[in-house]
């Protein structure tokens, strides 16, 4: 009964969907208010359904009604009940259920917080929304219902997949699908900018914290994801270059370069077409992440159970959200005035540089993504494009973004001086070149990778606080302390400043981890002493353990830093009762200089098993650095001007323009008192 | 006269960059693709050597020796044509089972044993990998063929 009511509720949201779809959108072109306001209603019904289909399905799952299918397939009374609730996400059509609702929070939010912008923009926002709600939610009722009757009723659920029972999981999936729906909302944004025809820089800043929110999420949902890998799949490996991998890195990429671009568009107003294009390529890709994952087309843990239908669909909604959008977009945006002219030397170009790099890097993971799939489609032979490909490419494109950005939020807007810039910094660039060469030392023989990516790191970190010091520093007509200073400074500039310097932990991590990990598969028996990465490893015993829903070999290895007891870890061998492949569960001890990382592979005889022993230097710094950037994003989304300019925007358009280039984060604007409520 | 000098260079320099990107990801794709290859294929000799390929299909019954030291495996890969020998060292993946479906990443070393750098099985219980499945029906093919044309003669 309780699933036939979700399903019911899930017809009903996509009903009205189709109204939040249709009605705003033509109360903007008519300028009719009451079809206008439709909108908002709309959106808040479409989340009160999605929220019933969702707790319909979870209540299935808690109490293992196992006459549904996707819980029977999906669930087993045994399983914990943390896992029990996450297992909703832990199929096709459940995980597809709570995009759908993620997409519902997502219109109901845009409905709340954008109650100051003009009637017909957010009418149209929400309509565009609702078209994609549309997309989606017909997909879920027509291809992928979770609510499919089984009967008879099965006596036992065939079980969450034991790879899917971690913590891990129960995270990864909301993060991600947070940002790639969040997407959503920038596509709209633009797509509501091109039919009004109001490019400007006004658009610009309200899309602006919703872009950086999903940007926020979809970095954190990468890297949860990325973290999880690592430990659970237990080859010690955290990016793979798989299909899948590359599908949400796509749209990250993208993504990125839509967020710097955005701030062209709004301190200056140029770069608005490119903007546009940008917010529609970014959704694109989020639409071919789903479908690559969804339609079967790929083998790996993500790819769900294979149905053409399903793949046909998305590809089919895919091509529509292009070429509509692209049609949109050709007929509309010639009109666009360009924005303010600008200089080979300034923030402008360097954003630029980072906009081309980005998509360039983008297009480089989509041809290395997209090819084999297509000779298969096509019958031309069986290719793979494996990790050195992406690591060929990747290395001289992120070399030049990276060395930019010590440069980027230094550069003035419009027009600066190379040589000044250049000699101010050099203090820095000697001091990241000298860190460069002696650093990986430390660590091990250097490498040129790991001195690169020591450079790289300090380098950034270096301009970051030199150009914050810069900033703060004291000026002879206003004596404010320090604090009022560096509050005057702005969200938006210290999330711009953490998430680069989450940057610059994540290139030394991963250039350290690359150059300086030790990877040994190993014969281990009862006893005996293994080195590695300057750690002894000693099994000291083989032991039965049970755990709620499965049995496992566990092995006891000590851990000795040169002779010293360090810790004691606990690998497993899992079986678990209702599947039939064993399971290895990784230990780990963490630190922040390395991680140390033993896994068990196969068992030889009584007293021995072959075991993966690493030491993996530096992984933290990765996982830190992503953080770092997440924080950084929605620090920036929660920037003051956001909230206060939205009320004067619906009027002087031109003027924010001007008002844009004395933004907090603009080096223009520091001998002047920052204007409060400019517009 | 000065501005447009200048945005020639500029237009100039976009144009090399953009060149230069473009010569080095096609370069880069190029040397990095890795084609797949059956056991057939590696008995007819037509697979280089000293070029990473791919090499699919079942892992053949009774053939996986571990050796001495515990770590290194052989075992024989078979498209149920022709079987090739296969050396790796390292810890195999759960599900690998003798007559069950395996792909695996390395180069055919001149005494024609394929040393594999990486192993991978099927990760769930219905699961073939498509490449070894692929293996086995271009050699079920073949032998059809090899079959039939004797009686059409």
């Amino acid at each position: 009964m309780i699933a036939e009511v979700g399903f019911f509720a899930l017809i009903l949201a996509l009903i009205l969907a189709l109204v939040q779809g249709t009605l705003p959108l033509l109360g903007a072109a008519r300028g009719d208010v009451a079809l206008m306001s439709v909108g908002r209603s709309a959106a808040y019904g479409q989340l009160a359904f999605l929220t019933v289909a969702y707790a319909a399905l979870t209540w299935a799952f808690v109490t293992d009604d196992f006459s549904v299918a996707y819980v029977a397939s999906h669930s087993n009374s045994l399983l914990p009940l943390q896992y029990k609730i996450s297992g909703v996400w832990g199929g096709h059509e459940g995980s597809l259920l709570l995009w759908v609702l993620i997409l519902g929070f997502w219109s109901a939010a845009v409905a709340t917080f954008s109650r100051s912008l003009p009637r017909e923009v957010l009418a149209r926002v929400l309509g565009v929304m609702g078209l994609v709600a549309v997309g989606f939610l017909s997909f879920t009722v027509f291809t992928s219902s979770p609510f499919e009757r089984l009967l008879p009723a099965a006596i036992e659920g065939r079980d969450l997949n034991p790879m899917l029972q971690d913590p891990g999981l129960i995270f990864h999936p909301p993060m991600l699908y947070m940002g790639y729906v969040g997407f959503a909302v920038a596509f709209s944004f633009a797509i509501a900018a091109l039919i009004g025809g109001r490019l400007d820089a006004a658009w610009a800043r309200w899309s602006r914290p919703w872009t950086a929110v999903a940007w926020a999420f979809l970095t954190l949902g990468i890297g949860l994801g990325s973290w999880w890998a690592y430990y659970v799949l237990g080859w010690g490996g955290w990016w793979f270059w798989d299909p899948v991998e590359n599908a949400s890195f796509m749209p990250w990429l993208l993504g990125t370069a839509l967020l710097h671009s955005l701030a062209v568009t709004e301190k200056r107003g140029s770069f608005k077409n490119w903007t546009v294009m940008l917010a529609i390529l970014t959704f694109s890709l989020v639409i071919l992440a789903a479908f690559l994952v969804r339609s079967g087309v790929l083998t790996s843990v993500h790819a769900f159970a294979v149905d053409p239908d399903r793949g046909l669909y998305l590809l089919a909604f895919l091509g529509v959200v292009v070429t509509a959008s692209l049609l949109l977009f050709a007929w509309r945006a010639g009109s666009v005035g360009l924005g303010g002219r600008f200089s080979l030397v300034s923030r402008e170009s360097a954003l630029l540089s980072n906009n081309v790099l980005l998509a360039v890097a983008g297009a480089a993971v989509l041809l290395g993504t997209i090819y084999p799939l297509l000779l298969d489609a096509f019958n031309l032979g069986k290719i793979s494009v494996g990790p050195p490909y992406f690591e060929a490419v990747f290395m001289p494109l992120m070399l030049p973004l990276l060395l930019l950005l010590g440069f980027g939020p230094r550069l003035r807007w419009k027009q600066d001086n190379a040589t000044e810039l250049l000699w101010r910094l050099r203090w820095i660039f000697a001091f990241s070149f000298v860190v460069g060469m002696i650093w990986p030392v430390f660590v091990g023989q250097w490498s040129f990778l790991a001195g690169l990516g020591a450079f790289l790191g300090v380098w950034i970190i270096g301009t970051s606080l030199h150009d914050l010091a810069y900033r703060v520093r004291p000026r002879s007509e206003s004596r404010q302390p320090l604090t009022t200073r560096l509050r005057r400074l702005g969200r938006s500039y210290a999330g711009m400043q953490i998430a680069h310097v989450g940057v610059a932990l994540a290139v030394i991590g991963i250039t350290f981890v690359i150059g300086y990990d030790d990877e040994r598969d190993v014969r281990m028996a009862h006893g005996e002493v293994i080195e590695v990465g300057g750690y002894q490893f000693r099994l000291d015993s083989l032991d039965r353990v049970d755990g709620p829903n499965f049995v496992a070999d566990q092995a006891t290895v000590s851990v000795f830093d040169d002779g010293q007891p360090l810790t004691t870890l606990y690998p497993q061998m899992r079986e678990y009762f209702s599947q039939e492949q064993p399971m290895a569960h990784t230990s780990l001890h963490r630190g922040l200089f390395r991680d140390l990382y033993v896994n068990m592979g196969e068992q030889l005889s009584a007293d021995a098993w072959v075991m993966r022993v690493y030491y993996k230097p530096y992984m933290n710094w990765v996982w830190t650095g992503v953080v770092l950037m997440g924080i950084g994003g929605f620090l920036a989304a929660s920037d003051r001007r956001y909230r206060r300019r939205a009320q004067h925007d619906d009027q002087g358009l031109l003027a924010a323009d001007d008002a844009g280039t004395a933004g907090p984060d603009v080096p223009g604007d520091r001998e002047q008192p920052r204007p409060t409520g400019a517009g | 006269m000065k501005t447009r000098q200048k945005r020639l260079m500029l237009v100039g320099f976009g144009l090399a960059a953009l060149l230069a990107i473009t010569a080095l990801v096609l370069n880069a794709f190029s040397d990095n693709l890795v084609f797949f290859h059956t056991p057939s294929e590696i008995a007819s000799n037509s697979v280089p050597l000293e070029r990473t390929f791919r090499l699919g299909g079942l892992v053949e019954d009774n053939s996986v020796r571990r050796g001495e030291d515990g770590v290194t495996v052989h075992f024989k890969v078979t498209d149920t044509a022709k079987a090739v020998p296969v050396i790796y060292s390292g810890v195999l993946p759960n599900l690998f089972r003798e007559g069950q479906g395996v792909v695996t990443v390395g180069q055919l070393q001149e005494d024609g044993v394929f040393r594999a750098t990486q192993v991978m099985a099927r990760h769930d219980e219905e699961y073939m990998p498509p490449e070894a499945a692929e293996a086995i029906k271009q050699a079920q093919r073949e032998r059809a063929r090899t079959v039939e044309r004797p009686e059409g003669l």
